[in-house]
């Protein structure tokens, strides 16, 4: 049983991990870059009394190698964490009653995205390096809470037996953003809204491919026949 | 005969309820320690190796 646990767990994540960090390293990546050069101040988009204007342009990912074998690295253990979090829901699932198969393997990466990344985002936008948030603890607090809800709501909307599920789900969904995220009241950020808009989309089109990915791919290494 | 194969079938599928429950709990502690340790904790070693994968997850940062 563990062993299964381990080897799907991994597999899964290993895969789905570093394809998600290619994603990341050919959309994502280029554009933390370019945002630090604005948190440093070597490009500066806002000067005092000058119009809003400045270079467009990433640094190449080539520079820092090493920086970006961190990036895959934890990549992999980031999305091995959450294939043995998916397969506990895995053993959850089955244990009540509902079958595991490989295609609705696609529908538990596709919640798992929605629920630890989409979700969040509502109400606490992914944030580009240089970008002042509020502390990072009350946050932290919230993000967790905001996955967990959502992952409460969405189970009960996806595996639940009773029609009162489809009541309570909308309350867990909505409740953390009707609470609301930790925000300071001023803005701070000093890198250019079109490179904070192009950040947020393409985190948020990565987390949901990857995520879909992990889904098949714990699914189906969950399914597999045990080899004797 | 019948009661003895009762009990049996009882304490099999208590045994197979016990491995489910430390496979869950097994699965989501791996799990939540290796979450906490790429995404969440802020040992400046960990953060900073971690840092583009924390931005690109969307994990609240610093």
């Amino acid at each position: 049983m563990l062993k299964k646990i381990v080897t799907s767990a991994v597999f899964a994540g290993v895969g789905a991990g570093v394809l998600a960090a290619l994603l990341q390293l050919a959309l994502v990546v280029p554009l933390i870059m370019e945002a630090e050069l604005f948190e440093s101040g070597a490009r500066v988009h806002f000067p005092e009394g000058g119009s809003p204007q400045s270079d467009r342009g990433a640094p190449s990912v080539w520079e820092e190698p090493l920086r970006h074998i961190y990036t895959v690295g934890f990549s992999a253990v980031t999305f091995t964490a959450y294939a043995f979090l998916m397969i506990a829901g895995f053993l959850l699932a089955e244990r009540f009653g509902h079958e595991v198969t490989t295609r609705r393997g696609l529908f538990w990466g596709l919640c798992g995205g929605l629920a630890v990344v989409i979700a969040p985002a509502i109400s606490m936008p992914p944030e580009l390096p240089g970008a002042i948030g509020a502390e990072v603890g009350p946050r932290q607090a919230w993000y967790l809470s905001c996955v967990v809800l959502t992952l409460i709501g969405l189970s009960q909307i996806g595996l639940g037996t009773r029609a009162r599920y489809m009541m309570t789900a909308p309350v867990f969904l909505l409740a953390p953003h009707l609470i609301g995220a930790p925000h300071l009241d001023t803005y701070f950020g000093v890198a250019p809204p079109e490179l904070a808009s192009e950040f947020v989309a393409r985190v948020m089109g990565v987390a949901l491919i990857s995520w879909t990915l992990l889904g098949l791919f714990a699914a189906y290494f969950w399914t597999r026949p045990e080899e004797t | 005969m019948e009661k003895n194969a009762k009990a049996i079938a009882a304490t099999q599928s208590q045994a197979s309820t016990n491995a489910d429950i430390m496979g869950v709990a097994g699965a989501a502690l791996i799990g939540l320690a290796l979450l906490f340790a790429a995404g969440f904790a802020q040992a400046s070693v960990l953060h900073d190796t971690a840092h583009d994968m924390r931005h690109a997850m969307s994990f609240p940062c610093h």
